[in-house]
């Protein structure tokens, strides 16, 4: 089974956003941090805490990982992420069993709240784990999940 | 240019709750075609997102995000009528950028 043949959603057919988006023509991505290679090739959850630029994540109970125990595709499983740590400053993503740990990476800025989701690929059951960078310590919560049909690679 | 993303910003109280969905293959890399060659990663690498011009959320994103990305996060303030500016980069330099306004 190739679950990279589902079709591309056939996403927003408004012109208007389209023109819109064209007009802003303005791209502010250069003032954001770089993409950190090294941390998305790291292999395990110790090698991307190095290369984040911390040493150990301490456990914490103040952070909620919102997913589902068992997740019937692994291609997509819905991850979210909320941490009541006062200062948070990024969330990360880790799935532990995967070729590169770290899935995705959340900036937290002044003003937005330390609360995002988004959906990650699963190759096999495995842990995840987020990890918060807050006030320049590292913590870290884990939740299990089953994956009954993996999501990367055939 | 790849396809539009598609952005929904609304206002809940004092927060205004975004979610994106961007349309990309999300290739890791990993995966290899019919004659056995490794096909390239081709993903999403980072996006970010601004309000009136202020930035709200920056993102970094490695393979192991799904297909078709959906994203979601809120931040404090924000008022109907007002624009969010989602962008994304991918590993191959395309770029997109696309706005909502907040309903």
């Amino acid at each position: 089974m190739n679950i990279k043949r589902r079709q591309t959603i056939k996403a927003g057919s408004s012109l208007a956003l389209v023109a819109a988006a064209i007009s802003a023509g303005v791209l502010p991505t250069s003032a954001f941090a770089d993409w950190n290679k090294a941390a998305f090739e790291a292999k395990n959850m110790a090698d991307v805490l190095k290369a984040l630029g911390g040493a150990s994540a301490e456990k914490s109970a103040d952070i909620v990982i919102t997913a589902p125990d068992i997740a019937e595709n692994g291609a997509v499983v819905p991850v979210a992420v909320a941490s009541k740590i006062a200062g948070t400053q990024s969330i990360s993503i880790l799935v532990e069993k995967n070729p590169s740990s770290l899935a995705a990476e959340f900036d937290i800025l002044p003003g937005t709240e330390p609360n995002v989701g988004t959906r990650v690929k699963m190759g096999q059951s495995s842990n995840v784990h987020a990890v918060v960078k807050a006030g320049g310590k590292y913590y870290v919560a884990t939740k299990e999940i089953k994956v009954t049909l993996g999501g990367c690679g055939g | 240019m790849a396809d539009p993303m598609r952005i929904r910003a609304q206002q809940k109280g004092d927060v205004t709750e975004v979610r994106v969905l961007m349309a990309h293959i999300m290739e890791t890399g990993q995966r290899k075609d019919s004659a056995g060659n490794i096909v390239p990663a081709h993903h999403i690498q980072t996006v970010t997102a601004t309000w009136n011009g202020k930035p709200v959320l920056s993102a970094n994103f490695g393979p192991a995000v799904s297909q078709n990305p959906v994203m979601n996060f809120t931040f404090k303030g924000g008022a109907k009528g007002e624009k969010v500016i989602v962008t994304w980069t991918d590993n191959k330099g395309d770029t997109r950028t696309d706005e909502a306004v907040i309903s």
